[in-house]
């Protein structure tokens, strides 16, 4: 009997255990299903379906990473110095982080967006936005690298960018922070906000061939605080949507200030409209200042050019270029579906997403359905450019993405959810919690016009308990979730670089046919170039000395360097002269106030030293090359100031002549 | 030894209750307000600020407030960033409702109703006592305004509840009040 109770106890006490344990909150662990590894897994040594370019905010950088593997593959220096690959540090890659300030070492870089053509992603280029020094970067392809960055004058604050039509005839730079424009006095006092504060956009052509920017025109617009964008598409083709808060114009404690109203604004601009007036010559000639920063491949150098132009027109003179449409509390979001009749705006602070029609806002502007006009531009009536409202969504809408299936899902940050919902009945479908605090959100090619719907990544600021703590700071993280079926499937986290704002996705097979292996040697036009070891010499110009040097598995050459002396100004132009995927050279020198150099096979890097005292200075390769890499590194003798060292250099043998004690 | 079995199923059954009421109802609650499953109100922190949630759920006269909030699926987001403002009733004025009023907002079928009201008490944004104005109005979660008013030093809200006490927390603050707030019927 005793036995039998004691079975029975145990027995119960089971079948408590599995009921509490089915009773745990469904949060981080129980979230995920069995079926979700398998759905993240990629074998070693195969490809990731996806390519993820993800914005990787303070960073200034954007990092690359496979999915649905989460696995990183590249961080693109963009607009912050990367020592690791001598960006910023090189004399090659220094003008590409000049500006009319000068040179600016570090950005925040907000939102990533890929060009297109016909509406779809082409694989050529991704844009970028500098976010504190408003900047516009356009980043290749197939070399991952940023070839150029254009600076944006009358702007403080690029956030609403870098947007693009959808042939990427524009890429579009709204300012966040409303200031005086360039050529007036900026020294008035704070408080003449409503007076003084201008808000400007920025629409930059890019070159259908080689991509290049260009402030085609800006326009003028009242002081208000331009946060994101996205373009029309198909019949909205020749729109572009802009969310704006702070139409309180309030300078001060905006937590507050900039809450105050109902309703801030979408603004609809007809770019097309804007190039006519343009056309007929009415924009404005405007002094400015802003550097223009292209990277060339054939000379692995950059170059920057300070511009000094822009054209302006003051959207109040011409009331048929752009629209405010109400859009409730301090909308963020600006997302436009796939057909481009549906605009989604997410205020907020909203407890509502207002969805408005390309249509309705058409017919609203052709009978002047207006209710006032907010310094000079229209206002069209909330109700008349409206399809419907998604009801109680959820808290804090910010961001909208599309399945191209007739299903938008939207990220929100104070409820920390996505929520998928449908665009014609404007029911919730699906919602889905994330970890934690969810900003910005990405589908493939979610706000094209086709987009490849097989994942949803959610981008969250605060990670707490997700990941092994690492003291005060934590990775900031994605997450990636299947949506191929009705419900969203949480599948993988991944930690992320810096802070993701903005990402984008697209199937790696428009982009990983194109990338570049090697640089061709007979291609490199770099003035200082030795495409051989027998071209490489050292010249002395006054203080300037000019090493062209080479680097082959595995030898510098030369490799034995004196008569540099106290007060010289080395430049180490170093080529890589190998032409094989995969095998870069590092270059660096002991005690150089600098960066290393990481040269690509058959580019041509400089790194610029000034030793600053008599010695011995070991340089090596720093990127392990070969059997030999540890072989791979020789000496710079460096004499005193006046010394009388002769300028000698060689490779394999002595100069001067071995056991030589010096020149005293 | 009976009287044991039958303890035990006693706790058996409220395990299971508890489980139906939980992670059951899940699945048909897509398509409400709050998220579903739990967040950061579930990460052990014994060492930061407490947030709001955990403000609210520390206060000995919040029992309703926090029962309510657990209903309403709104710990999750109120364990959040925010900045939140988060104006809360003390039981007693709970209990100033007409009766039944409470029980009736708990029940499931009233969660939407219980979530507006509870939506009406948070603003975004942390406002400390001082900051606020006479007549100033602030837009609530749930959508609707609350009115300001300053009378003899002390801060009322739609002249119907009176800020008491208020305490900082990690992602904003709490205002105690002694009333409930009740959001403007639907037009």
């Amino acid at each position: 009997m005793k036995a039998i109770q004691l079975k029975n106890i145990a027995l119960v006490s089971v079948v408590v255990l599995l009921g509490m344990g089915g009773c745990k909150p469904k949060n981080a662990a129980s979230a995920v299903d069995a079926g979700a590894a398998a759905k993240a897994y990629v074998a070693p040594g195969k490809y990731d379906e996806f390519y993820n370019f993800v914005s990787g905010g303070f960073s200034g950088q954007m990092s690359v990473y496979g999915l649905p593997s989460g696995r990183l593959l590249r961080v693109i220096p963009v607009f912050s110095v990367d020592p690791e690959k001598g960006w910023g540090y090189s004399e090659e890659t220094k003008p590409m982080l000049n500006t009319s300030h000068g040179f600016v070492p570090w950005d925040d870089l907000h939102h990533t967006e890929l060009s297109q053509t016909n509406g779809e992603i082409d694989g050529r280029w991704i844009f970028a936005n500098g976010n504190n020094t408003p900047r516009i970067a356009r980043v290749d392809l197939s070399t991952f690298r940023t070839n150029e960055i254009i600076e944006i004058p009358n702007s403080a604050g690029n956030h609403s960018s870098p947007f693009i039509t959808e042939n990427t005839e524009y890429v579009v730079a709204g300012t966040r922070f409303s200031v005086p424009p360039d050529n007036v006095n900026g020294d008035v006092p704070i408080n003449t906000y409503k007076k003084n504060f201008k808000g400007t956009i920025s629409f930059v052509s890019v070159d259908k061939t080689s991509g290049n920017m260009k402030i085609a025109f800006q326009l003028l617009c009242p002081g208000v605080n331009f946060d994101l964008s996205h373009a029309g598409k198909g019949p909205s083709h020749d729109w572009m949507f802009f969310s704006c808060y702070n139409s309180e114009q309030a300078n001060t404690l905006l937590e507050v200030n900039a809450s105050q109203k109902d309703k801030d604004f979408i603004l609809a601009v007809n770019w097309k409209k804007a190039e006519e007036y343009l056309a007929q010559g009415k924009a404005k000639k405007q002094s400015v200042k802003y550097a223009h920063n292209v990277y060339d491949e054939k000379t692995h150098s950059a170059t920057s050019t300070i511009e000094t132009e822009v054209q302006v027109l003051d959207v109040k003179d011409f009331p048929d270029i752009a629209y405010f449409i109400p859009c409730p509390k301090s909308p963020h979001g600006c997302d436009v579906d796939p057909t481009g009749e549906y605009i989604v705006g997410s205020g907020k602070l909203a407890a509502l997403i207002p969805v408005f029609s390309y249509t309705k806002l058409q017919a609203a502007i052709a009978a002047k359905d207006f209710i006032g006009n907010f310094g000079g531009i229209p206002v069209v009536k909330y109700e008349s450019a409206l399809y419907g409202e998604v009801k109680k969504p959820g808290l804090g809408p910010l961001h909208t993405e599309f399945d191209g299936k007739g299903n938008a899902y939207t990220s929100f940050f104070v409820s920390s959810e996505i929520v998928k919902w449908n665009i014609k009945d404007l029911k919730v479908l699906d919602r889905v919690p994330t970890y934690y605090s969810i900003g910005h959100l990405c589908i493939p090619g979610g706000d094209s016009r086709k987009p490849n719907a097989k994942y949803v990544i959610a981008y969250n600021k605060i990670t707490k308990d997700r990941y092994l703590p690492t003291g005060p700071e934590l990775a900031q993280s994605a997450q990636l979730f299947d949506i191929s079926g009705d419900k969203m499937q949480l599948i993988l986290d991944f930690p992320t670089i810096g802070e993701p704002h903005y990402a984008q996705a697209v199937s790696a097979d428009l982009i990983k046919t194109k990338s570049v292996k090697i640089f061709k040697i007979e291609d490199n036009f770099n003035p200082y170039v030795s495409k051989g070891e027998g071209q490489t010499k050292v010249v002395r110009t006054g203080n300037r000395v000019d090493v062209n040097m080479t680097a082959i598995r595995s030898h510098l050459a030369p490799d034995n360097i004196e008569g540099i002396k106290i007060g010289d100004e080395v430049y180490f132009h170093i080529t890589n002269l190998e032409q094989d995927w995969d095998v870069p050279h590092g270059f660096a020198i002991k005690g150089s106030v600098n960066a290393e150099l990481l040269i690509m096979p058959g580019e041509t890097q400089t790194l610029k030293w000034v030793p600053d005292r008599v010695g011995m200075f070991p340089m090596y390769c720093t990127d392990f090359c070969s059997a030999l890499h540890q072989e791979m590194s020789g000496y710079v003798r460096v004499s005193p100031a006046g010394s009388n060292t002769k300028l000698l250099f060689s490779t394999g043998k002595n100069l001067p002549a071995a056991d030589s004690t010096g020149t005293k | 030894m009976k009287q044991i079995i039958k303890l035990l199923s006693v706790i058996i059954v409220s395990a299971m209750v508890s489980c139906n009421t939980a992670p059951e109802t899940k699945s048909d609650s897509t398509t409400e307000t709050a998220a579903p499953a739990g967040g950061q109100e579930n990460v052990s922190d014994d060492v930061s600020q407490k947030d709001v949630a955990k403000v609210a759920v520390s206060s000995k006269d919040h029992t309703t407030l926090v029962a309510a909030l657990k209903q309403a699926e709104l710990v999750t987001a109120l364990s959040n960033a925010g900045p939140f403002t988060v104006f809360a009733p003390t039981n007693a004025a709970f209990d100033k409702l007409p009766a039944g009023t409470v029980e009736g907002l708990m029940k499931d079928d009233k969660k939407e109703n219980l979530q507006n009201i509870l939506q009406y008490h948070v603003t975004l944004s942390a406002l400390d006592a001082t900051s606020f104005t006479e007549g100033q109005v602030l837009g609530m979660v749930n959508g609707d305004n609350v009115t300001v008013n300053i009378k003899d030093g002390k801060v009322m809200l739609n002249n119907s509840a009176t800020i008491v006490a208020s305490i900082k927390a990690s992602n904003g603050i709490v205002h105690v009040i002694d009333g409930v707030l009740l959001p403007p019927a639907k037009k």
